[in-house]
């Protein structure tokens, strides 16, 4: 007999419930109803988002390939697979774990799209490292990623780490892979072919992660709550096992389909590769193998053990598969097949004990959800900047402002993590997008993530549209063409109208900015309830893009490469200061509109970055953004391995602290010898793209001075040491 | 010549050891999984760098037992060339082909960075075309790379001149400053007496063409090449 408080500690809601009884015409099994709830919770069935994730572009320049669990694009004959995931609240409760299932989950998307994963970004947000729960989480999530992914052998190569209050109690962990493949030889999660084999391989059943997804995933948390059963256990040995045998699998022809048993396990991968297949499966549990004693077939059908895959195989061909994964020293298991009629049918000992249509596990309600602006933001946006004191001390700002944790260099996080095995990284992190050649060919990738959620937060619209255009602008920076965007929509119960309405507009700022360069949205992952009892998060629309280098010389890095070279800024500078790391850090204030971006303008920047790079005019470039042109030019002059001083001169009518710190959009730092600065100057021109000469490159310090004032002049290794070691600093004095 | 590179579960830079091999020395080369033990037509042995069956135990602990190791230590007895990188050096450590063991990283935590290493001895088969006290450019990756050993044994390895890499700066200057991991003496890479078998925690086949940031790591392979050209 299923109760109310069943059901309702699964997760359902009431019409919910009922909705399942008139499918089924029935009471559900307990394993029934587990698998109800989790396909149609928020993390596997999208009820509350499916509306508006519609509105996503599915095409751009590049060919877009959309696959069940991952999405890319064609670069002439190969596929580069990518998605970004979200492990936020298993993070959370158990940073190490967390963080390294979330690596393992998203990479097991990539391989089992038939694609070697080929690198890893992490997008990851923290609450202030004054509190020691947070220096617990940043320490262990960095731990677990590393944990993981060095000892996969795949590179960590790029990423991000933003600091604010509003993490505090729900950080953020979203997980970006790339892998690449042959274009033909995609593998799909599919399973048809009456007769064929269902296959079970990897690593055995256990308990761990068990409503991981549907209570974990789906519920904000509350006071006191006891969640760490929930979290996975992740086996990178036996990851790195298994992708080598799948892919070696994958190279025979038997393989028909193949799914990751991620989020809510055999559950997920049955039904929805019956689904995707328009077929049928039938599966006995007491063939799953188990790593503990007295499993209910239930908790066999919801756990989330880590490193398991679902294969169907052509029938006649199962020993060659197994003899592959147990090469492996990995299980491959026959537990079910393919069967004519259209149902998942779990049987435990000969006794079916679930029967359900894959269509109707696979199509979770879908609910409009009603949205509000939220009541307090009008007021927020009120910034009158003569309230705003300038600083006497710009030199003091800039040091400030470089020792910011969301500004300063993370070099203690990526040296931890194995960022050149694979030996393609050609840009290594710390520049403004990792990039990654492709063997043998006279091409490269691209890669970056980025979002400001604290312009999410004043203006989602125009958050989300920075987001995608300052991805937009690094990939273009390294010398990429933008090609296709995967993303990670991290945001706060959605069940609250408020906080919907931040969700609605956010993905409406992706859709037109998208639209705007081209680019289609290949893949991506929602999480929402990311709030605690001290409140919601920033809304947080992770963006992950590839961009695609059409040859190596094209390779671009930020920092300046020798003495008595022109900068060049490309773009205009704005009396703008709102949503500024400036005015949160020096005057503690989030407050404004989010900065300006005309979309038009911002493409018409890429195309003059990209015409000058290519024509070799371009020696680095570098796109301005938090802690605006003083912190880009700080950051030029000391993120290369020699350090360069620069001299600069700067005019305007605007404020000089929105002149140095504001963080108006569409502008990048170029530096070039004085003969490729005046073919820059056309390019730009042809573009209508604003052109200043700012000043030289030489010396050894950094020396700002605006309308013949002098207002910056610091040491450059003073600026460095404190850029470099601020992170390191206030992770160590404890 | 033909090389051959040993893959156990959980090796990690096999591809990339493979890759340097095959397509800048332009050299013959096979994987040999560690349940073979034919050597067959091998002149030269590597094993490469990861996490040999996890090194959940002590690093290379496991891969010890491999099939393929007894035959790897044969063939070493009888003068093969073996060169050993990083898990490949704690895995020659495990079985006993060099002195010494590896702690965890003084920092405790994973480095993964250019660094640089001072060559002290050309006169091996693996450094013979490195110039006199090259300093070579090149990435390290670990998580126990901080080399022990005693000092009456490491008094024995410096008399014998076999301690072939320090830890140094770009100047070539070995100091506490210029040592990564701690280890005893900015110790980067050692040779067993014969002089045959190489260990070192750096990785050279990451290092082994200019648009990853430094060639320098190809001077230790196209060494080999060049000594085993001339044993023939």
């Amino acid at each position: 007999m299923i109760t109310k408080e069943t059901y309702r500690a699964l997760g359902l809601r009431d019409e919910e419930y009922q909705r399942i009884l008139d499918i089924l015409k029935r009471e559900p099994t307990t394993t029934e109803l587990a698998m109800f709830s989790v396909e149609w919770s928020e993390h596997c069935g999208y009820p509350r988002s499916r509306n508006l994730l519609k509105l996503l572009p599915k095409t751009g320049k590049y060919e877009a390939l959309i696959g069940e669990d991952s999405g890319g694009i064609i670069v002439d004959d190969l596929a580069i697979i990518f998605k970004m995931e979200s492990h936020n609240h298993p993070s959370q409760i158990e940073p190490k774990q967390g963080a390294a299932t979330g690596v393992g989950g998203i990479i097991r998307d990539i391989f089992t799209a038939g694609a070697r994963p080929v690198a890893s970004l992490n997008s990851l947000r923290f609450g202030p490292l004054s509190e020691p729960y947070n220096r617990y989480l940043l320490k262990g999530v960095v731990d677990g990623i590393q944990f993981y992914g060095n000892c996969l052998g795949v590179p960590t190569v790029g990423g991000e780490i933003y600091f604010d209050e509003s993490y505090s109690g729900n950080c953020l962990v979203n997980c970006m892979s790339i892998g690449i493949t042959h274009k033909d030889k995609l593998a799909r999660a599919k399973a048809f072919g009456v007769g064929n084999t269902i296959m079970y391989v990897g690593s055995s059943t256990g308990k761990d992660g068990i409503g991981g997804c549907s209570v974990l995933a789906s519920q904000e948390f509350k006071k006191g709550e006891e969640k760490r059963p929930a979290v996975q256990i992740g086996d990178p040995f036996t990851e790195k096992c298994l992708i080598e045998a799948t892919l070696e699998a994958l190279e025979t022809d038997y393989v028909v389909g193949i799914k990751d048993m991620g989020a809510a396990g055999l559950t997920c991968s049955t039904s929805e590769m019956a689904e995707a297949g328009d077929s049928g499966i039938e599966i006995e549990l007491n063939k799953v193998p188990r790593r503990e004693e007295g499993m209910e077939p239930w908790e066999v059908m919801m756990s989330e053990s880590q490193e398991r895959m679902l294969v169907c195989i052509k029938k006649g061909h199962e020993k060659e598969i197994s003899a592959i994964f147990e090469k492996w020293d990995l299980h491959g298991v026959i537990i079910g097949e393919v069967i004519k009629e259209k149902v998942v049918r779990i049987k435990n000992n000969d006794e079916v004990i679930a029967e359900a249509t894959p269509d109707s596990l696979a199509s979770a309600p879908v609910y409009d959800m009603p949205f509000e602006k939220p009541s307090y933001l009008d007021e927020i946006n009120q910034l009158d900047l003569d309230t705003i004191s300038e600083p006497e001390d710009y030199s003091k700002v800039l040091l400030k402002l470089l020792s910011s944790l969301s500004i300063a260099s993370k070099e203690w996080v990526y040296e931890q993590y194995d960022h050149m095995v694979q030996t393609n990284t050609i840009v290594l992190p710390g520049s403004d997008a990792a990039v990654l050649r492709l063997k043998g060919r006279d091409k490269a990738l691209a890669a970056t993530s980025d979002c400001n959620s604290r312009y999410c937060y004043l203006n989602p619209k125009a958050g989300a549209r920075i987001a995608v255009a300052e991805a937009a602008r690094n990939i273009v920076c390294s010398g990429a063409e933008p090609a296709a965007v995967t993303d990670c929509l991290n945001f706060a119960n959605p069940e609250k109208p408020d906080r919907y309405w931040y969700f609605k507009n956010c993905i409406e700022g992706i859709v037109d900015a998208c639209k705007t360069f081209n680019i289609a949205v290949v893949s991506g992952n929602v999480s929402f309830y990311n709030e605690s009892t001290e409140g919601p998060i920033y809304p947080t629309p992770t963006i992950g893009m590839i961009g695609v280098i059409s040859s190596l010389k094209d390779v671009t890095t930020q920092y300046f490469k020798d003495n008595n070279d022109l900068i060049i800024l490309l773009g205009e500078t704005k009396n703008e200061l709102g949503g500024s790391e400036y005015l949160k850090v020096i005057h503690d204030k989030v407050k404004g509109d989010a900065p300006g971006l005309d979309l038009k303008s911002e493409s018409l920047l890429h195309a003059t970055i990209l015409a000058a790079i290519q024509k070799g005019f371009v020696k680095s470039a570098h796109d301005c953004s938090e802690g605006g042109l003083a912190v880009a030019l700080s950051e030029c002059c000391i993120s290369g391995d020699n350090m360069i001083g620069a001299s600069i001169t700067l005019d305007g009518e605007i404020r000089k602290d929105s002149l140095l710190f504001g963080e108006s959009q569409s502008r990048v730092i170029i530096s070039s010898d004085a003969d490729s600065a005046a073919k820059i100057e056309k390019i730009a021109l042809k573009h209508n793209v604003p052109f200043a000469i700012i000043g030289k490159t030489g010396g050894d310090n950094l020396k700002i001075s605006i309308n013949n004032e002098k207002v910056i002049d610091s040491k450059i290794p003073e600026l460095r040491n404190i850029w470099k070691n601020s992170l390191r600093n206030s992770l160590t004095a404890e | 010549m033909n090389f051959g590179i040993i893959v156990f579960p959980g090796s990690n830079c096999d591809h990339d050891c493979f890759y340097v091999i095959k397509d800048v020395l332009k050299q013959p080369v096979r994987y040999i999984w560690h349940k073979e033990t034919g050597l067959d037509n091998i002149d030269c042995i590597i094993i490469p760098g990861g996490f040999s069956y996890g090194d959940y135990l002590r690093c290379g602990a496991i891969a010890k037992f491999s099939p393929i190791m007894a035959s790897v230590i044969d063939f070493a007895n009888r003068g093969g060339i073996v060169i050993g990188i990083c898990n490949g050096f704690q895995i020659l450590l495990e079985v006993g082909l060099l002195p010494g063991a590896m702690h965890r990283n003084t920092g405790l935590h994973f480095i993964c960075k250019y660094i640089n290493i001072l060559t002290e001895n050309r006169d091996t088969v693996f450094t013979d075309i490195c110039a006199k006290d090259q300093v070579l450019k090149i990435p390290i990756a670990h998580n126990e790379g901080n080399y022990y050993i005693d000092e009456r044994s490491l008094r024995e390895l410096e008399d014998n001149k076999r301690i072939v890499f320090r830890y140094c700066d770009a100047d070539g200057d070995v100091s506490q400053r210029s040592n990564p991991n701690g280890a005893v003496s900015n110790i980067a890479g050692i040779i067993n007496k014969r002089g045959n078998v190489l260990g070192m925690m750096p990785h050279p086949e990451r290092s082994s063409e200019g648009e990853l940031g430094s060639s320098d790591g190809l001077l230790i392979f196209k060494s080999i090449l060049k000594a085993c050209k001339g044993l023939k």
